[in-house]
């Protein structure tokens, strides 16, 4: 009887993208260690920025800094990180309201345990060293 | 306020498979790994084919009658192949041929190299160039590809 061979197989896509030009400014903020958001045309603040207005669809252009603290609007544990997550220990992924933002952006929050974690507490960026213009230029959010 | 805006990101995506080849496969494959081409033959209509896959798809029945075969054969149609893409370190342009080994009924991909692309011709007799012995493992990369053979069938 023939033992039945097993072998790995790894197919990947090697994808790169543009990202326009909000979004280009919005990256090349992270390299320098700066968050801003863009401003609406009914006034609030928008983080992550977005092209165009979500109301009228016209061209927005005006940044905002933001953060680099804010207040977690909703979260999930993550007991068991996936491999290319941001932390390879349990960590949340969190909707964070930045300070001088009206909306909230998804980033992973570095906590203890889950019974650190609770909605409205406060955290604040923690960035990483080396910095290319991703958003994995924030390493994580931590708890203030 | 202003810094040189990113134009671009990387955002690679992977699939993890664990590849099980089933048991005609692995037997095939493990026969290659000691330098032989083992197919099987249908009991019903007696073709060969190779590698096996453990049934007949023409009877629906089990092909058990494993077949050795020669490691040379004739190329039935091939395509050069013009377009790098990543994760391929093959001088460009080269040629993928489907090859019907002697005694076999179903032909399978391989490269055809030693010769120029533009020479290459359906009805080419060919033959295996292996890697050295000991670089083989169960796998059809043992054979480096196939070149143009003048003997006889």
């Amino acid at each position: 009887m023939t033992e039945v061979l097993s072998a790995p197989h790894r197919l990947e896509y090697p994808y790169r993208r543009s990202v326009g030009p909000v979004l280009g400014h919005f990256l090349g903020g992270l390299r320098e260690g700066r968050i801003e958001g863009i401003r609406a045309i009914d006034g609030r603040v928008l983080v992550p920025p977005q092209e165009y207005d979500p109301v009228t669809a016209g061209a927005l252009e005006e940044w905002v800094p933001v953060g680099p603290g804010g207040v977690v609007v909703s979260w999930a544990w993550i007991a068991e990180p996936l491999p290319k997550q941001p932390l390879q220990r349990p960590f949340a992924w969190a909707l964070i309201r930045l300070d001088g933002a009206d909306t909230a952006m998804l980033h992973a929050v570095d906590a203890a345990d889950s019974s650190a974690m609770r909605t409205g507490m406060r955290v604040t960026v923690r960035w990483r060293p080396e910095r290319v213009g991703d958003v994995r230029d924030i390493e994580s959010f931590v708890p203030e | 306020m202003s810094s040189e805006p990113v134009k671009s990101i990387q955002t690679p995506i992977a699939l993890e498979y664990s590849y099980t080849p089933g048991l005609a496969s692995s037997r095939f494959l493990r026969g290659v790994a000691t330098g032989k081409l083992v197919g099987q033959r249908c009991p019903v209509c007696r073709k060969v084919y190779i590698p096996p896959r453990g049934s007949c798809p023409t009877d629906g029945v089990p092909t058990e009658d494993e077949v050795e075969l020669p490691d040379r054969g004739v190329v039935t149609t091939f395509c050069i192949v013009n377009v790098p893409f990543a994760g391929h370190a093959i001088e460009m342009p080269y040629v993928a041929a489907s090859i019907l080994l002697d005694g076999a009924d179903i032909a399978f991909q391989h490269l055809v190299q030693e010769i120029p692309a533009a020479e290459v011709r359906i009805g080419m007799r060919v033959e295996a160039v292996w890697k050295a012995r000991e670089q083989w493992g169960p796998s059809l990369e043992n054979i480096r590809h196939f070149r143009p053979y003048e003997g006889a069938v």
